[in-house]
């Protein structure tokens, strides 16, 4: 299991969409996609602000709600999010949804 | 039951008017999240990790199989095929999508159900009994002064804003089924020496960071007086109650920080203020609401047949059934029936849009149409002829719910935890599945007999970990999921908070560290003991050593 890092070496923003809830992440053409691994990756601080504007924006235009920034870890072309809250979040619940019959 | 008038149904109409176009503001952009929060948490809607959460009250746990019908169609529609019961007898649904609410909430108006005052600091359902008008032991039906309370409370401007949320239960038996004791206000009905019935009022109870079980302010309210009485609570409160301190807002603070006998005092003297006065509910009212909750016409039943003995004899599993989910009525040749929602491996609480719509139909044709909601998020049928117990056991084994295990190990209860809740710091719903599944072995979980684990997510304990004989409770270690453990809660009358074992144990552990602790019971046992009774005698010292011994 991931632990919080404190002075994440590699960010994005995520957020819940407005019209469904949904997970969403910000991609670089300033969409927003579920998928984490499309999300714009912010490696500095200046990145990170640019990228967080972005997100407040997005959330004063009503497309999202509540935009902040993640600690993810980027293999290949892959993006995690770490710790277990944001890894549910990318992933959906880590059980089965539908009880078993 | 109780059904709707003009006033209830045009009330419940408008607001679903009102929040469909507060949604169609928020969408076109007119309305930011700020302004709309409140809006929609007053219509029962959060925005959870994955998607919006809906949750429908259900009054007193009391269901119509045409109301469960209309919850299945929620789930069927808008949501993603099941639901969830929760420890205040509601239902969540965890998918929903906001664009769809407005419809939702117009389907569930038709059979009268809704998500007003399920959030918030308001008045929240009140809870009872679930065995409400039907338990033997039961001096009269609590449900009237819920509906008594549900209408007045309801939307009532003075109480729309208090410090915290504010929880009633009333039970009217000497065996509490409902966690009284865990709530800002439990009601007990009972009689006094002169034989009148009459309402000991409990106040300052709750769970969460800072548990309190309720303590009593008044042996003896004359029932006449319920809604004047409560007046006077709720105006303490509303005044003097916390709201510099979300952590402190609750009525068992205030109750806790003034002493029951100054807090007594300021009820007493509100009271006469308002004793007597205008909010107090006339005869003809109670009489009214009162008919609503008369008896079904039962009919003169059969107390056995020659089916049902000779499927108790021959069938082990229909006579482990009869023994942890079927309990004695009132009427002679009835029985009532609980539906577990706890099947080895499940989520405690679930059920699907399937589930719901067959066990309707099963109300309708055994159980006079009704079904009622358990605060240990299963269902009970409340009216079946006992010679129709070979033939619901059948039916609710044919949909899987039929586990014979309510009051047992495996009938956990449990949130949703850190796999849907924004609030939680650990997930809940996988430690109570693999319990579940550790205690699938029938023979032995009867033999363990009465055992009551409940697990939270977090330390707002909606899953009532501290009134657990075994309660669990996540917390989050450097962002690794860790769970305390506490033993000897109970949430009878005689009820009792858990003591902490020890540190806090790795979520890689923590079923095992479970296990351990129920072969220590079962090793320090004497005959007849339940896990609550060894603990009581024996201490924590035996548990502590085991589960903390060097490896």
């Amino acid at each position: 299991m991931a632990k919080v890092v404190k002075n994440p070496a590699a960010q994005v923003v995520t957020a819940n969409r407005l019209r469904d809830g949904a997970v969403v992440y910000l991609v670089a053409d300033g969409s927003w996609s579920t998928n984490v691994s499309e999300g714009a990756v912010a490696r500095d601080t200046v990145t990170a602000e640019r990228l967080m504007a972005a997100g407040n924006q997005a959330a004063a235009d009503q497309v999202v709600v509540g935009p902040y920034l993640i600690a993810v870890a980027v293999k290949d072309d892959r993006v995690e999010p770490l710790g277990t809250r944001e890894r549910i979040r990318a992933l959906g619940p880590s059980v089965s949804e539908r009880p078993a019959a | 039951m109780y059904s709707y008038d003009e006033y209830d149904q045009k009330l419940l109409d408008q607001r679903v008017a009102q929040f469909r176009d507060q949604v169609r503001r928020r969408i076109a952009g007119e309305l930011t999240e700020e302004q709309f929060r409140p809006l929609r948490l007053r219509n029962g809607l959060y925005l959870q990790l994955h998607a919006y959460m809906l949750r429908v009250s259900v009054p007193y746990g009391t269901l119509s199989s045409r109301q469960l019908r209309g919850l299945g169609h929620v789930a069927r529609h808008y949501d993603r095929g099941f639901g969830h019961f929760t420890t205040r007898t509601n239902m969540q649904f965890h998918w929903m999508k906001l664009e769809h609410v407005p419809d939702a909430l117009a389907d569930l108006a038709k059979v009268q159900l809704h998500g007003i005052q399920t959030s918030g600091n308001s008045l929240r359902n009140v809870t009872a009994d679930h065995l409400a008008g039907v338990a033997p032991d039961e001096i009269e039906d609590p449900r009237i002064w819920c509906e008594i309370i549900r209408q007045w409370g309801a939307l009532h401007p003075e109480f729309s804003y208090l410090p915290r949320k504010f929880k009633i239960c009333i039970i009217a038996a000497p065996h509490d089924r409902a966690a009284l004791r865990i709530h800002d206000l439990a009601l007990r009905l009972h009689r006094n020496e002169a034989g009148e019935t009459g309402f000991e009022v409990m106040v300052g109870g709750g769970l969460g960071r800072t548990p309190f079980l309720a303590k009593t302010i008044r042996e003896f309210l004359p029932k006449r007086h319920l809604l004047s009485y409560l007046e006077a609570v709720l105006r303490v409160y509303n005044q003097l109650g916390r709201r510099d301190n979300l952590w402190k807002a609750r009525i068992k603070i205030l109750v806790h920080e003034l002493g029951v006998q100054k807090f007594t005092e300021l009820v007493e003297a509100e009271w006469q203020d308002v004793k007597d006065g205008p909010v107090e509910v006339s005869e003809a009212e109670v009489a009214r609401i009162a008919a609503q909750f008369s008896p079904p016409n039962y009919e003169d039943a059969p107390t056995f047949t020659r089916e049902f003995d000779e499927l108790r004899l021959n069938d082990l599993g229909f006579a482990r059934w009869l023994r942890t989910n079927v309990g004695g009525h009132k009427q002679p040749g009835y029985a009532i029936v609980t539906v577990s929602l706890k099947p080895p491996g499940g989520t405690p609480g679930d059920i699907t849009a399937e589930q719901m719509d067959a066990v309707a139909d099963l109300a309708d044709r055994y159980s006079f149409s009704e079904i009622r909601v358990t605060h240990a998020q299963n269902l009970v049928l409340p009216h079946v002829r006992r010679a129709d117990l070979p033939v619901v056991w059948r039916a609710l084994a044919a949909l899987g719910l039929a586990t014979p295990n309510i009051g047992l190990a495996s009938d956990i209860i449990c949130c949703p935890g850190l796999d849907y809740c924004s609030l939680a710091n650990a997930r809940s719903i996988p430690i109570a599945r693999r319990l579940t599944e550790r205690f699938d072995d029938l023979s032995r979980l009867h033999d363990l007999g009465e055992l009551k684990i409940k697990i939270s997510g977090c330390i707002n304990a909606c899953g009532h970990h501290h009134v657990g004989h075994i309660g669990i409770l996540g917390v989050d270690k450097n962002g690794e999921e860790y769970y305390q453990v506490t033993l000897g809660g109970s949430e009878d009358l005689n009820g009792a908070l858990g003591t902490i074992l020890g540190p806090a144990i790795h979520a890689d552990r923590i079923v095992e560290a479970v296990e351990t602790l129920i072969e220590i019971y079962v090793a320090l046992r004497r005959d007849g003991e339940r896990f609550l009774d060894t603990y009581r005698r024996v201490g924590l010292a035996p548990f502590k050593e085991r589960i903390y011994a060097p490896a």
